[in-house]
């Protein structure tokens, strides 16, 4: 762990109808694979949301969020804040919302 | 809910026979249709359905796990089962590896919350290396349909 290393948090609601369902979470993982930092996310909607790891797609699917839903998203390493940015801005924007998402 | 309300024993297959995702798709599929978990006459749209859901972003999870899925009209009432494979299956998982482990999840067209809730039940076991390691290990639809009862007896993670 280097001086240089900081936390970011992001907390970003689900806006989609269809949750975080396994396209978005695969999205999501693939996204947060490509930064160095560890990424942790917690569905604080949820009582007793426990954390799990954003660049694991089972742990993902624990979250169960669903529409409304607020994530939030803690990075932490080299380049956490660039990651965090860029995982909440996925999120933000539904998963740049697949035509078929509201019925898959 | 309970994994074994969700997963459907009787159409359960500890030995696919298919060697290809939508051989396996298939498979599953027309078991459940055989052992009355869905109708005969809808086995051909889920197949269609789960395919092009498995072509616009696999549902290959990593770690020998898919769980192809689909929300769709002519599905009643949620309902999942399992398919081992002994050989392997390429699902253009995230991991490249192949998969022996499929779970298919058939779900009512607007059970967004349902869906989500019963893929949190499915994943809250897979994500357990000896879960996974069992099912993997499991020779008899028996086995596998032993295993889940366990699942749900044991103290939740």
């Amino acid at each position: 762990m280097s001086d240089a290393e900081t936390t970011y948090v992001r907390e970003v609601e689900i806006p989609n109808k269809a949750g975080l369902h396994a396209r978005p979470v695969m999205q999501f993982v693939d996204l947060a694979s490509r930064f160095k930092s560890q990424v942790v996310v917690i569905n604080v909607t949820r009582a007793g949301g426990e954390r799990v790891d954003g660049k694991s797609a089972m742990q993902m699917m624990l979250l169960e969020a669903t529409k409304g839903c607020t994530l939030r998203i803690a990075t932490d390493g080299p380049d956490a804040q660039a990651a965090a940015d860029a995982l909440a801005e996925l999120v933000c924007h539904g998963f740049g919302v697949h035509p078929e998402s509201a019925s898959e | 809910m309970k994994l074994s309300e969700l997963i459907h024993g009787p159409s359960i297959i500890a030995d696919l026979q298919a060697t290809d995702r939508n051989g396996v798709i298939r498979e599953l599929t027309e078991s459940l249709a055989e052992h009355g978990a869905i109708q005969q006459e809808h086995v051909e749209t889920v197949v269609r359905a789960t395919i092009a859901r498995e072509k616009s972003g696999s549902t290959g999870f990593g770690k020998g796990v898919a769980v192809p899925h689909v929300k769709h009209a002519c599905v009643e009432k949620m309902v999942a089962t399992i398919g081992r494979s002994s050989h392997g299956v390429d699902f253009a998982a995230l991991d490249r590896s192949p998969v022996y482990t499929v779970v298919m999840l058939l779900s009512p067209q607007d059970a967004q919350d349902d869906h989500l809730a019963a893929m949190e039940k499915v994943f809250r076991c897979l994500q357990r290396e000896t879960y996974r390691r069992f099912l993997r290990q499991s020779e008899t639809r028996e086995a596998i349909v032993d295993l889940i009862s366990e699942v749900d007896d044991a103290p939740s993670s």
